[in-house]
Protein backbone atom coordinates (compact mmCIF):
# COMPACT_ATOMS: atom_id res chain seq x y z
CA UNK A 1 0.00 0.00 0.00
CA UNK A 2 1.17 3.48 -0.55
CA UNK A 3 2.56 5.77 2.10
CA UNK A 4 2.97 9.24 2.57
CA UNK A 5 5.80 10.27 4.26
CA UNK A 6 3.71 13.32 6.91
CA UNK A 7 6.01 15.72 8.62
CA UNK A 8 4.13 17.38 11.19
CA UNK A 9 4.82 19.79 13.87
CA UNK A 10 6.06 18.67 17.01
CA UNK A 11 6.25 20.90 20.64
CA UNK A 12 5.99 24.85 20.76
CA UNK A 13 7.74 27.53 18.79
CA UNK A 14 11.18 26.12 19.00
CA UNK A 15 9.71 22.44 18.16
CA UNK A 16 10.67 21.00 14.60
CA UNK A 17 8.86 18.64 12.22
CA UNK A 18 9.04 14.65 12.86
CA UNK A 19 8.19 12.60 9.69
CA UNK A 20 5.73 9.83 10.57
CA UNK A 21 4.53 7.14 7.49
CA UNK A 22 0.82 7.40 6.77
CA UNK A 23 -0.78 4.46 4.70
CA UNK A 24 -2.13 6.55 1.94
CA UNK A 25 -5.87 5.52 0.92
CA UNK A 26 -8.68 6.66 -1.86
CA UNK A 27 -11.05 9.75 -0.91
CA UNK A 28 -8.54 10.86 2.71
CA UNK A 29 -8.41 14.44 3.97
CA UNK A 30 -5.21 15.32 5.79
CA UNK A 31 -7.62 15.75 9.23
CA UNK A 32 -7.78 11.80 8.79
CA UNK A 33 -3.91 11.95 8.08
CA UNK A 34 -3.23 13.74 11.72
CA UNK A 35 -6.02 11.38 13.23
CA UNK A 36 -4.81 8.45 12.08
CA UNK A 37 -1.17 9.18 13.39
CA UNK A 38 -2.63 10.10 16.82
CA UNK A 39 -4.34 7.14 17.05
CA UNK A 40 -1.96 4.66 15.82
CA UNK A 41 1.67 6.05 16.30
CA UNK A 42 1.75 8.90 18.95
CA UNK A 43 -1.35 9.45 21.14
CA UNK A 44 0.44 12.71 22.52
CA UNK A 45 -0.10 14.65 19.22
CA UNK A 46 -2.43 17.38 20.05
CA UNK A 47 -4.58 19.11 17.45
CA UNK A 48 -8.01 20.84 16.98
CA UNK A 49 -10.84 19.41 14.88
CA UNK A 50 -14.99 19.37 15.66
CA UNK A 51 -17.59 18.94 13.16
CA UNK A 52 -15.29 17.06 10.33
CA UNK A 53 -17.41 18.09 7.67
CA UNK A 54 -16.32 21.37 6.70
CA UNK A 55 -18.67 23.75 8.66
CA UNK A 56 -16.85 24.90 11.92
CA UNK A 57 -13.51 26.16 11.35
CA UNK A 58 -11.76 24.22 14.00
CA UNK A 59 -9.51 22.24 11.84
CA UNK A 60 -7.55 24.77 9.95
CA UNK A 61 -4.11 24.00 10.20
CA UNK A 62 -1.00 24.98 7.52
CA UNK A 63 -0.32 22.66 4.60
CA UNK A 64 2.66 22.94 2.71
CA UNK A 65 3.03 25.96 3.99
CA UNK A 66 -0.75 27.38 3.46
CA UNK A 67 -3.27 27.93 5.60
CA UNK A 68 -6.43 25.57 5.09
CA UNK A 69 -8.97 23.35 6.87
CA UNK A 70 -7.74 19.94 7.30
CA UNK A 71 -10.98 18.41 6.98
CA UNK A 72 -11.77 19.73 3.30
CA UNK A 73 -8.53 18.83 1.93
CA UNK A 74 -7.72 15.87 0.11
CA UNK A 75 -4.60 14.31 0.48
CA UNK A 76 -4.49 13.15 -3.23
CA UNK A 77 -4.53 17.19 -3.83
CA UNK A 78 -1.59 18.18 -1.61
CA UNK A 79 0.78 15.12 -1.05
CA UNK A 80 3.97 16.24 -3.40
CA UNK A 81 6.24 13.31 -4.50
CA UNK A 82 4.91 11.04 -1.42
CA UNK A 83 5.60 14.07 1.03
CA UNK A 84 3.27 16.33 3.08
CA UNK A 85 4.00 19.32 5.45
CA UNK A 86 1.48 19.96 8.03
CA UNK A 87 2.14 22.49 11.01
CA UNK A 88 -0.53 25.05 13.21
CA UNK A 89 -1.81 28.22 12.20
CA UNK A 90 0.85 30.91 11.19
CA UNK A 91 0.48 34.15 13.39
CA UNK A 92 -0.42 32.67 16.50
CA UNK A 93 1.18 31.63 19.80
CA UNK A 94 1.49 27.88 19.59
CA UNK A 95 0.22 26.09 22.53
CA UNK A 96 1.42 22.56 21.51
CA UNK A 97 2.00 20.44 17.75
CA UNK A 98 -0.70 21.28 15.32
CA UNK A 99 -2.77 23.41 18.16
CA UNK A 100 -2.14 27.34 18.36
CA UNK A 101 -3.97 29.96 20.49
CA UNK A 102 -6.56 31.74 19.19
CA UNK A 103 -7.12 34.46 22.18
CA UNK A 104 -4.87 37.28 20.15
CA UNK A 105 -7.00 36.80 17.03
CA UNK A 106 -10.73 36.76 19.12
CA UNK A 107 -9.22 40.29 21.30
CA UNK A 108 -8.43 41.90 17.89
CA UNK A 109 -12.46 41.07 17.06
CA UNK A 110 -13.32 42.69 19.93
CA UNK A 111 -10.81 45.53 19.30
CA UNK A 112 -12.18 46.02 15.86
CA UNK A 113 -15.89 46.39 17.65
CA UNK A 114 -16.74 43.38 15.74
CA UNK A 115 -19.78 43.16 18.39
CA UNK A 116 -23.58 43.77 17.30
CA UNK A 117 -24.79 46.89 19.23
CA UNK A 118 -28.37 46.15 19.26
CA UNK A 119 -31.35 49.73 19.54
CA UNK A 120 -33.94 47.69 19.97
CA UNK A 121 -34.41 45.26 23.06
CA UNK A 122 -37.30 41.81 23.19
CA UNK A 123 -40.07 43.94 23.90
CA UNK A 124 -39.68 45.36 20.77
CA UNK A 125 -41.20 44.26 17.55
CA UNK A 126 -38.84 42.50 15.46
CA UNK A 127 -37.41 45.30 12.54
CA UNK A 128 -37.80 44.33 9.43
CA UNK A 129 -34.76 44.28 7.23
CA UNK A 130 -35.32 44.77 3.21
CA UNK A 131 -32.78 42.04 1.85
CA UNK A 132 -31.71 43.75 -1.42
CA UNK A 133 -31.00 47.50 0.06
CA UNK A 134 -26.77 48.25 -0.80
CA UNK A 135 -26.09 47.77 2.28
CA UNK A 136 -27.48 44.77 3.68
CA UNK A 137 -26.05 43.24 0.56
CA UNK A 138 -22.85 44.45 1.43
CA UNK A 139 -23.76 42.85 4.37
CA UNK A 140 -24.56 39.65 3.53
CA UNK A 141 -21.80 39.17 1.09
CA UNK A 142 -19.60 39.11 4.01
CA UNK A 143 -21.60 37.75 6.78
CA UNK A 144 -20.84 34.39 6.44
CA UNK A 145 -17.41 34.30 8.12
CA UNK A 146 -17.34 31.41 11.31
CA UNK A 147 -13.89 32.63 12.50
CA UNK A 148 -11.75 29.80 11.48
CA UNK A 149 -8.27 32.33 11.22
CA UNK A 150 -7.41 31.17 7.88
CA UNK A 151 -7.15 35.01 6.53
CA UNK A 152 -5.30 35.61 9.93
CA UNK A 153 -3.11 32.99 9.13
CA UNK A 154 -2.56 34.05 5.61
CA UNK A 155 -1.80 37.31 6.44
CA UNK A 156 1.41 39.58 5.63
CA UNK A 157 0.56 42.67 7.38
CA UNK A 158 -0.79 40.71 10.12
CA UNK A 159 2.98 38.72 10.67
CA UNK A 160 4.65 42.23 10.08
CA UNK A 161 2.26 44.83 12.15
CA UNK A 162 1.56 43.54 15.89
CA UNK A 163 -1.37 45.61 15.64
CA UNK A 164 -2.97 45.16 12.72
CA UNK A 165 -6.38 43.87 14.03
CA UNK A 166 -6.55 41.38 10.90
CA UNK A 167 -8.94 40.52 8.23
CA UNK A 168 -11.50 38.83 9.82
CA UNK A 169 -11.76 41.40 12.49
CA UNK A 170 -12.21 44.33 10.05
CA UNK A 171 -14.51 42.28 7.62
CA UNK A 172 -17.12 41.60 10.78
CA UNK A 173 -16.81 45.70 11.98
CA UNK A 174 -17.67 45.84 7.86
CA UNK A 175 -20.80 43.68 7.99
CA UNK A 176 -21.45 45.65 11.41
CA UNK A 177 -21.74 49.03 9.52
CA UNK A 178 -23.45 47.92 6.97
CA UNK A 179 -26.26 46.42 9.53
CA UNK A 180 -28.86 48.90 9.95
CA UNK A 181 -29.54 47.19 13.52
CA UNK A 182 -27.07 48.73 14.66
CA UNK A 183 -26.03 51.45 16.69
CA UNK A 184 -22.27 51.02 17.40
CA UNK A 185 -20.87 52.93 14.76
CA UNK A 186 -18.83 56.30 15.62
CA UNK A 187 -17.05 53.59 18.17
CA UNK A 188 -16.54 50.93 15.36
CA UNK A 189 -15.52 53.58 12.71
CA UNK A 190 -12.76 55.29 15.00
CA UNK A 191 -11.86 51.87 16.26
CA UNK A 192 -10.99 50.60 12.32
CA UNK A 193 -9.66 54.11 11.70
CA UNK A 194 -6.73 53.99 14.21
CA UNK A 195 -3.34 52.58 14.09
CA UNK A 196 -3.74 48.75 13.47
CA UNK A 197 -6.92 49.33 11.34
CA UNK A 198 -8.04 48.88 8.05
CA UNK A 199 -5.93 51.38 6.44
CA UNK A 200 -2.60 48.95 7.52
CA UNK A 201 -3.76 46.55 5.17
CA UNK A 202 -1.62 46.88 1.61
CA UNK A 203 -3.99 44.42 -0.17
CA UNK A 204 -2.12 41.83 -1.10
CA UNK A 205 -5.51 39.34 -1.17
CA UNK A 206 -3.87 36.54 0.63
CA UNK A 207 -6.82 36.59 2.93
CA UNK A 208 -9.32 36.31 0.43
CA UNK A 209 -7.21 34.13 -1.93
CA UNK A 210 -7.35 31.66 1.22
CA UNK A 211 -10.75 32.06 2.79
CA UNK A 212 -12.62 28.47 2.69
CA UNK A 213 -16.31 30.48 2.45
CA UNK A 214 -15.23 32.51 -0.49
CA UNK A 215 -15.13 35.54 1.28
CA UNK A 216 -13.53 38.86 0.06
CA UNK A 217 -11.99 40.86 3.19
CA UNK A 218 -9.82 43.03 0.64
CA UNK A 219 -13.36 43.95 -0.26
CA UNK A 220 -14.78 44.79 2.45
CA UNK A 221 -11.65 46.59 4.18
CA UNK A 222 -11.38 48.69 1.18
CA UNK A 223 -14.97 49.56 2.39
CA UNK A 224 -13.92 50.47 5.45
CA UNK A 225 -11.12 52.49 3.83
CA UNK A 226 -13.77 54.87 1.88
CA UNK A 227 -16.34 55.14 5.02
CA UNK A 228 -13.52 56.37 6.85
CA UNK A 229 -12.06 57.87 4.64
CA UNK A 230 -15.16 60.12 4.44
CA UNK A 231 -15.55 60.51 7.73
CA UNK A 232 -12.56 61.67 8.64
CA UNK A 233 -12.87 64.62 5.47
CA UNK A 234 -16.15 65.60 7.01
CA UNK A 235 -14.65 66.71 10.62
CA UNK A 236 -16.12 63.21 12.19
CA UNK A 237 -13.22 61.60 13.43
CA UNK A 238 -10.51 62.73 15.46
CA UNK B 1 12.42 10.49 12.96
CA UNK B 2 13.64 13.73 13.96
CA UNK B 3 12.53 16.72 10.67
CA UNK B 4 14.46 19.81 10.37
CA UNK B 5 14.50 22.45 13.19
CA UNK B 6 13.22 26.41 13.02
CA UNK B 7 9.91 27.32 12.61
CA UNK B 8 6.86 26.05 11.28
CA UNK B 9 7.07 26.60 7.23
CA UNK B 10 4.37 29.28 6.66
CA UNK B 11 5.26 31.12 3.67
CA UNK B 12 3.42 29.57 0.67
CA UNK B 13 1.32 32.33 0.48
CA UNK B 14 3.84 34.29 -0.90
CA UNK B 15 4.24 32.02 -4.37
CA UNK B 16 0.66 33.40 -5.06
CA UNK B 17 0.71 36.41 -8.04
CA UNK B 18 -0.99 39.29 -6.04
CA UNK B 19 1.03 38.79 -2.74
CA UNK B 20 4.20 38.56 -5.75
CA UNK B 21 2.69 42.11 -7.10
CA UNK B 22 2.58 43.53 -3.82
CA UNK B 23 6.21 42.86 -2.73
CA UNK B 24 7.10 44.19 -6.10
CA UNK B 25 4.99 47.33 -5.33
CA UNK B 26 7.20 47.81 -2.27
CA UNK B 27 10.41 47.24 -3.69
CA UNK B 28 10.15 49.21 -6.55
CA UNK B 29 9.03 52.01 -4.37
CA UNK B 30 11.97 52.21 -2.15
CA UNK B 31 14.28 52.28 -4.64
CA UNK B 32 12.34 54.96 -6.72
CA UNK B 33 12.78 56.59 -3.36
CA UNK B 34 16.23 56.15 -2.81
CA UNK B 35 16.82 57.21 -6.74
CA UNK B 36 14.93 60.65 -6.15
CA UNK B 37 17.35 62.39 -4.15
CA UNK B 38 19.95 61.77 -7.01
CA UNK B 39 18.27 62.41 -9.63
CA UNK B 40 17.29 65.95 -7.79
CA UNK B 41 20.98 66.63 -7.10
CA UNK B 42 21.84 66.39 -11.16
CA UNK B 43 19.55 68.44 -11.60
CA UNK B 44 20.69 71.14 -9.47
CA UNK B 45 24.23 70.84 -10.95
CA UNK B 46 22.88 73.53 -13.21
CA UNK B 47 23.22 76.00 -10.40
CA UNK B 48 27.35 75.56 -10.52
CA UNK B 49 27.35 75.85 -14.21
CA UNK B 50 25.46 74.07 -17.88
CA UNK B 51 28.42 72.56 -18.45
CA UNK B 52 28.46 70.63 -15.04
CA UNK B 53 25.01 69.35 -16.33
CA UNK B 54 26.11 68.77 -19.58
CA UNK B 55 29.03 66.72 -18.58
CA UNK B 56 26.78 64.43 -16.54
CA UNK B 57 24.22 64.26 -19.03
CA UNK B 58 26.99 62.81 -21.67
CA UNK B 59 28.33 60.39 -19.12
CA UNK B 60 24.60 58.97 -18.81
CA UNK B 61 25.13 58.11 -22.65
CA UNK B 62 27.04 55.51 -21.63
CA UNK B 63 25.57 51.80 -22.33
CA UNK B 64 25.37 50.83 -18.88
CA UNK B 65 23.73 54.16 -17.63
CA UNK B 66 21.00 53.43 -20.00
CA UNK B 67 20.11 50.13 -19.06
CA UNK B 68 20.00 51.49 -15.15
CA UNK B 69 17.71 54.25 -16.92
CA UNK B 70 15.75 51.45 -18.52
CA UNK B 71 15.20 49.88 -14.99
CA UNK B 72 14.17 53.13 -13.57
CA UNK B 73 11.11 53.21 -16.22
CA UNK B 74 10.24 50.01 -15.63
CA UNK B 75 10.30 50.48 -12.14
CA UNK B 76 8.35 53.87 -12.30
CA UNK B 77 6.03 52.37 -14.68
CA UNK B 78 5.23 49.11 -12.15
CA UNK B 79 5.00 51.29 -9.33
CA UNK B 80 2.67 53.73 -11.08
CA UNK B 81 0.14 51.10 -12.76
CA UNK B 82 0.27 49.00 -9.18
CA UNK B 83 -0.73 52.21 -7.53
CA UNK B 84 -3.53 52.91 -9.49
CA UNK B 85 -5.01 49.30 -9.27
CA UNK B 86 -4.68 49.89 -5.65
CA UNK B 87 -6.65 53.17 -6.10
CA UNK B 88 -9.25 51.29 -7.69
CA UNK B 89 -9.49 48.48 -5.50
CA UNK B 90 -9.99 51.03 -2.59
CA UNK B 91 -12.63 53.64 -4.53
CA UNK B 92 -14.32 51.86 -6.80
CA UNK B 93 -16.99 48.89 -6.08
CA UNK B 94 -15.08 45.37 -6.26
CA UNK B 95 -13.89 44.09 -9.69
CA UNK B 96 -12.49 41.02 -10.74
CA UNK B 97 -9.26 40.38 -12.91
CA UNK B 98 -6.98 41.47 -10.56
CA UNK B 99 -4.41 38.94 -11.91
CA UNK B 100 -4.27 39.81 -15.28
CA UNK B 101 -3.85 43.57 -14.43
CA UNK B 102 -1.12 42.46 -12.50
CA UNK B 103 0.19 40.78 -15.53
CA UNK B 104 -1.01 43.69 -17.97
CA UNK B 105 1.23 45.97 -15.59
CA UNK B 106 4.65 44.01 -15.86
CA UNK B 107 4.12 43.27 -19.35
CA UNK B 108 3.57 46.94 -19.86
CA UNK B 109 6.22 48.15 -17.25
CA UNK B 110 8.63 45.48 -19.71
CA UNK B 111 7.77 47.20 -22.91
CA UNK B 112 8.18 50.76 -21.97
CA UNK B 113 11.56 50.12 -20.82
CA UNK B 114 12.34 48.02 -23.76
CA UNK B 115 11.27 50.70 -25.89
CA UNK B 116 12.89 53.52 -23.79
CA UNK B 117 16.47 51.12 -24.30
CA UNK B 118 15.90 50.14 -27.95
CA UNK B 119 15.57 54.30 -28.41
CA UNK B 120 18.78 54.60 -26.73
CA UNK B 121 20.83 52.35 -28.49
CA UNK C 1 -0.84 54.15 9.56
CA UNK C 2 -3.90 55.48 10.20
CA UNK C 3 -6.70 57.13 8.59
CA UNK C 4 -4.84 60.68 8.61
CA UNK C 5 -1.51 59.26 6.95
CA UNK C 6 -3.75 57.02 4.46
CA UNK C 7 -5.85 59.87 3.35
CA UNK C 8 -2.12 62.05 2.80
CA UNK C 9 -0.70 58.99 1.15
CA UNK C 10 -3.90 58.12 -1.79
CA UNK C 11 -4.13 61.39 -1.81
CA UNK C 12 -0.45 62.53 -3.00
CA UNK C 13 -0.61 59.03 -5.08
CA UNK C 14 -4.22 60.56 -7.08
CA UNK C 15 -2.14 63.90 -7.80
CA UNK C 16 1.07 62.15 -9.08
CA UNK C 17 -1.04 59.66 -11.36
CA UNK C 18 -1.31 61.79 -14.09
CA UNK C 19 1.47 64.28 -13.73
CA UNK C 20 3.60 60.71 -13.78
CA UNK C 21 1.48 59.86 -17.00
CA UNK C 22 3.23 63.23 -18.84
CA UNK C 23 6.65 62.52 -17.01
CA UNK C 24 6.90 59.67 -18.80
CA UNK C 25 6.30 61.72 -22.24
CA UNK C 26 8.48 63.68 -21.03
CA UNK C 27 11.56 61.28 -20.63
CA UNK C 28 10.80 59.46 -24.07
CA UNK C 29 10.23 63.25 -25.42
CA UNK C 30 13.82 64.53 -23.72
CA UNK C 31 15.84 60.94 -24.64
CA UNK C 32 15.03 61.10 -28.66
CA UNK C 33 18.22 62.24 -29.44
CA UNK C 34 21.18 62.73 -26.36
CA UNK C 35 20.37 64.55 -23.44
CA UNK C 36 21.64 67.98 -23.34
CA UNK C 37 21.45 70.84 -20.75
CA UNK C 38 20.90 73.06 -23.35
CA UNK C 39 17.56 71.28 -24.91
CA UNK C 40 16.37 70.47 -21.12
CA UNK C 41 16.79 74.07 -20.35
CA UNK C 42 14.60 75.66 -23.38
CA UNK C 43 12.00 73.99 -22.35
CA UNK C 44 12.28 74.44 -18.87
CA UNK C 45 13.71 78.15 -18.39
CA UNK C 46 11.17 81.05 -17.23
CA UNK C 47 8.31 78.39 -17.94
CA UNK C 48 5.48 79.08 -15.31
CA UNK C 49 3.46 75.76 -16.56
CA UNK C 50 7.08 73.50 -15.96
CA UNK C 51 7.41 75.00 -12.43
CA UNK C 52 4.44 74.02 -11.14
CA UNK C 53 4.17 71.35 -12.59
CA UNK C 54 7.30 69.90 -11.04
CA UNK C 55 7.09 71.29 -7.99
CA UNK C 56 3.51 69.99 -7.14
CA UNK C 57 5.29 66.29 -8.50
CA UNK C 58 8.28 66.74 -6.12
CA UNK C 59 5.60 67.80 -3.02
CA UNK C 60 3.23 65.27 -4.05
CA UNK C 61 5.94 62.76 -4.27
CA UNK C 62 8.21 63.64 -1.10
CA UNK C 63 5.04 62.90 0.81
CA UNK C 64 4.33 59.85 -0.90
CA UNK C 65 7.85 58.40 -0.20
CA UNK C 66 8.16 60.05 2.98
CA UNK C 67 4.92 57.59 4.45
CA UNK C 68 5.63 54.93 2.17
CA UNK C 69 9.27 54.92 3.92
CA UNK C 70 7.20 54.66 7.45
CA UNK C 71 5.18 52.47 6.70
CA UNK C 72 7.72 50.24 5.38
CA UNK C 73 10.22 50.66 8.43
CA UNK C 74 7.08 50.25 10.77
CA UNK C 75 6.95 46.71 9.19
CA UNK C 76 10.09 45.46 8.16
CA UNK C 77 12.79 47.37 11.00
CA UNK C 78 12.16 47.42 14.79
CA UNK C 79 11.64 51.01 15.13
CA UNK C 80 8.71 52.24 16.26
CA UNK C 81 6.78 55.57 17.50
CA UNK C 82 9.27 58.74 17.89
CA UNK C 83 11.58 56.71 15.65
CA UNK C 84 9.09 56.49 12.22
CA UNK C 85 7.59 59.80 13.01
CA UNK C 86 11.43 61.40 12.77
CA UNK C 87 12.51 59.22 9.93
CA UNK C 88 9.01 60.01 8.13
CA UNK C 89 10.21 63.81 8.32
CA UNK C 90 13.68 63.68 7.23
CA UNK C 91 12.94 61.69 4.16
CA UNK C 92 10.19 64.31 3.62
CA UNK C 93 11.88 67.22 4.15
CA UNK C 94 14.88 66.16 2.52
CA UNK C 95 13.23 65.47 -1.06
CA UNK C 96 11.32 68.35 -0.62
CA UNK C 97 14.32 70.46 0.05
CA UNK C 98 16.31 68.62 -2.83
CA UNK C 99 13.41 68.84 -5.41
CA UNK C 100 12.67 72.12 -5.12
CA UNK C 101 15.97 73.50 -5.23
CA UNK C 102 16.10 71.45 -8.62
CA UNK C 103 12.97 72.80 -9.73
CA UNK C 104 14.07 76.15 -9.25
CA UNK C 105 17.58 75.58 -10.87
CA UNK C 106 15.92 74.81 -14.14
CA UNK C 107 13.15 76.96 -14.14
CA UNK C 108 14.50 80.42 -12.48
CA UNK C 109 16.31 82.48 -15.12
Amino acid sequence: MAEIAVSLWRGKADGNYQVYRVPQRDNQTVLDVVTWVQRNVDPTLAYRFACRVGMCGSCAMTVNGRPRWTCRTHTAKVVNNGKLEIGPLANLPIIKDLACDLRPFFEKWQKAKGVFSPRLTRQDTIERIVPTTAARLAADAAVECINCAVCYAACDTVRWNADYLGPAALNRAWTLLNDVRDTGNRQRLAAVAATGGCHACHSHQSCQQHCPNALNPTASIAGLKRHTMQAYLRGELE
Amino acid sequence: MNGKRGEPNTGGHRRDPLWLAAWLHRISGLALAAFLPLHFLVFALVLSSKAALDGFLRWTANPAVKVAEAGLVFLLTLHLLGGIRILLLENLPWFAGHKQLVAGALLTASMLALVFLVRAA
Amino acid sequence: MNVRLYVLQRASAAVMAPLLLIHLGVIFYASRRGLSASDILARTRGSLFWGAFYATLVVAAATHAAIGVRVVASEWTRWHGGMLEALMWACGLLLAALGLTAVAAVVLV
